[in-house]
């Protein structure tokens, strides 16, 4: 298993590396004369010459892509246009946030699609799998934004029940950082008010980003039980007078969960990009509503920085998905 | 043990809702198993053998109906018990399973103990009652069903065993809850040869060891010879002969039932196969479903169904020539 983790992690190498190059171009050669879309619009000739200097826009390509190697190395992206901030510091303060929310939603869609997926396969054609199919289309179909709105609306406007925004209450001070998750360093505090909080807090927005994902969760589950079911495997365990919960949900589940948890590596990118929605509207102080200032306000350090990060997330939780997977079937383990 | 034979069934009419209609699978199937007999049921591919196996176990699929018929375990009509009564009281605790293609037939994410052990915690007998005690049976099980080290075997996947370390382990879970009753559902075809034969040795020698009654699907008369007591021939969904194996053998009264050991390659002048092909269930021939095939068949034959006599004592035949040789008193 040692084995199997190792090799994930060499695998993942080249993209990175790839990510690396990709990013360098898409930053210092795209753009046709990046000190002057630096310098701002108005700057003369002699201030643009000036930037090309200072940023090393002069030297020659392998240079420039040492230079920004050793950069990358240090975690040093600059100062934000936007904060006037070291992005690293900015980053550091925020990527919790959007970790918290996106891991929540990801688990929320996970814990809920793999069952409801399981038992749409069972009741194959009959209501309950109608349903939930146009409820799964639905949480494709349906715009977050809109879907958020609606959920502010009626829970926190006219309910009350729950926070309309923000990640803890004001007047509450927030636990020592630990891990950065304010569930997680609550607890750790032994805060249950603070926990309390950020759990209310946290409700809204994370089921909103889970929505999508839910619904690919589950019509993969849903596909993959159908197709374990015809196995003879399964006829011959109820041959054998296995019952019917134990038969699906443990020896029936277990086979057919595979290309679901693929796709929850997968979602890992697209839940990311949600989150930009979902903490603009929630006022979420994460890196995605941090981004969407960044992008307004054209500061390309920021938005090289995330996505960087965001690249680097990704591969992480795909060897996580690739060592479950190895976790489920012996036979992938064995493979290496 | 009560005088009821072990297994019973009687008249078994079964369909199937398909896309293009109402396919009849099972028309009017009877078969006698005694207690601590071996019952070969023959049959081309298609014939509907597997069906019948399944019907016995509850596990038709959703789309199929049994029209009617009775099928007796021990006198005991097991199509008035519930799906959860199957479940509970019959499926793998009286009826032990052995599935044709062990390759397929096992989970490939769950170990052997997993699956092997699990049936004997659900349908646990009184003398097995702690963990330690079913592992231990379990163990005995496979040391007798000769898979070397047992214990090592438990923790390991399928894909680690060959097809015929598989098939030893189905049998060791077929018996793993003490069944009186056996179904073996083509055990031996997926196997090679010499593997069948080693196969086919242990099943013999375990049903007398254990008591245990078997009902043996194939397709093989060679293997029917070896292994079974008597013989019930199906062909496309009817019982057409049946009798002991010995009789059967020797004197075969259908024509299906000839033509079938006359192809056997032990038989055959290096002819193969009857001509034509099983008809399919979802447009039967009337009367006798063998007539298009059969070389004896008069007009009459596709007009009704003859009965399922006795030709002689134990040997039953459903055939117009059958009738007619006891008329005229031969
Ligand atoms: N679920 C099903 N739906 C429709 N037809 C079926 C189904 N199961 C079996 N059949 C048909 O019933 C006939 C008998 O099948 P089977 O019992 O598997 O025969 P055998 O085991 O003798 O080869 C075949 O013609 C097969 O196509
Ligand atoms: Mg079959």
């Amino acid at each position: 298993m040692l084995r199997f983790v190792l090799r994930r992690l060499l695998l993942v190498i080249p993209s990175l590396a790839g990510l690396l190059v990709m990013t360098f171009f898409l930053i210092r050669v795209v753009p046709a004369d990046p000190a002057a879309a630096l310098a701002g619009e108005n700057a003369t000739p002699a201030q643009v010459a000036e930037i090309r200097r200072q940023y090393g826009l002069d030297q020659p390509l392998y240079v420039q892509f040492a230079v920004y190697l050793g950069q990358v190395a240090r975690l040093d992206f600059g100062e934000s246009a936007y904060s006037r901030r070291p992005v690293s510091l900015d980053i550091k303060l925020r990527l919790p946030a959007t970790l918290e929310l996106t891991v929540t939603a990801l688990l929320l869609a996970t814990l809920l699609g793999i069952p409801l997926g399981t038992i749409a396969a069972v009741h194959h054609n009959r209501w309950p799998d109608t349903l939930l199919r146009i409820l799964s289309v639905g949480g494709i179909a349906v715009a977050a934004f809109w879907f958020a709105i609606e959920l502010q609306l009626l829970f926190a406007m006219q309910l009350d029940w729950l926070p309309l925004r923000g990640r803890m209450s004001p007047g509450l001070t927030a636990p020592p950082t630990l891990s950065g998750f304010l569930l997680i360093d609550s607890l750790l505090a032994g805060r249950l008010d603070a926990f309390r909080d950020a759990l209310r807090h946290l409700v809204l927005p994370a089921f909103t980003l889970s929505l999508g994902g839910l619904a690919t969760i589950m019509r993969f589950t849903r596909a993959g039980v159908l197709e374990t079911l015809q196995k003879d495997f399964v006829t011959y365990e109820r041959a054998q007078g296995f019952p019917p919960h134990a038969l699906i949900w443990k020896f029936v589940l277990r086979n057919s969960v595979v290309a679901a948890i693929t796709q929850i590596g997968l979602l890992f990118g697209s839940t990311i990009a949600g989150a930009v929605v979902v903490e603009t509207i929630f006022d979420w102080p994460g890196i995605g509503f941090y981004t969407v200032q960044a992008i307004l306000t054209a500061d390309y350090k920021v938005m090289l920085a995330v996505t960087l990060l965001i690249g680097v997330i990704y591969a992480l939780v795909n060897i996580l998905v690739d060592v479950v997977h190895g976790l489920i079937d012996p036979r992938l383990r064995e493979r290496g | 043990m009560s005088d009821a034979a072990l297994l019973e069934v009687r008249n078994l009419r079964l369909s199937v809702r398909t896309d293009e209609g109402i396919a009849q699978i099972l028309d009017h199937v009877e078969l006698v198993l005694p207690h601590g007999h071996i019952l070969g049921v023959v049959g081309e591919s298609g014939c509907g053998k597997s069906t019948l196996a399944r019907a016995v176990l509850g596990i038709v699929p959703k789309t199929a109906t049994i029209e009617s018929g009775e099928i007796r375990l021990e006198g005991e009509d097991m199509l008035r018990l519930s799906d959860r009564e199957m479940t509970e009281r019959v499926r793998g605790r009286r009826i032990g399973f052995i599935p044709q293609d062990p390759y397929l037939a096992l989970n490939p994410v769950f170990t052997i103990g997993s699956q092997l052990l699990s049936p004997l915690r659900w349908h646990s007998p009184p003398t097995l009652r702690t963990e330690r005690e079913r592992r231990g049976h379990l163990v005995s099980l496979l040391r007798r069903v000769q898979i070397p080290e047992p214990e090592a075997v438990l923790e390991r996947y399928p894909h680690q065993f060959s097809g015929g370390q598989r098939q030893r382990l189905m049998i060791a879970g077929a018996l793993a809850c003490g069944p009186s009753l056996v179904i073996a559902d083509e055990p031996t075809t997926a196997l090679d040869v010499t593997t069948q034969l080693q196969i086919l040795k242990l099943l013999k020698s375990l049903t007398e060891e254990f008591g245990i009654g078997m009902l043996f699907v194939t397709h093989d008369f060679g293997v029917v010879a070896q292994l079974c007591d008597s013989i019930t021939v199906m062909y496309a969904g009817q019982t057409v002969e049946a009798g002991p194996t010995r009789e059967v053998l020797a004197d075969p009264r259908h024509p299906y039932t000839r033509a079938l050991l006359a192809c056997h390659p032990d038989r055959s002048d290096g002819l193969t196969g009857i001509p034509g092909l099983v008809p399919s269930p979802l447009a039967p021939p009337t009367g006798c479903r063998f007539t298009p095939r059969c070389t004896h068949a008069v007009e009459v034959c596709s007009r009704r169904t003859p009965r399922f006599v006795s030709d002689s004592p134990g040997h039953l035949v459903s055939c117009r020539l059958a009738d007619e040789h006891r008329k005229v008193g031969l």
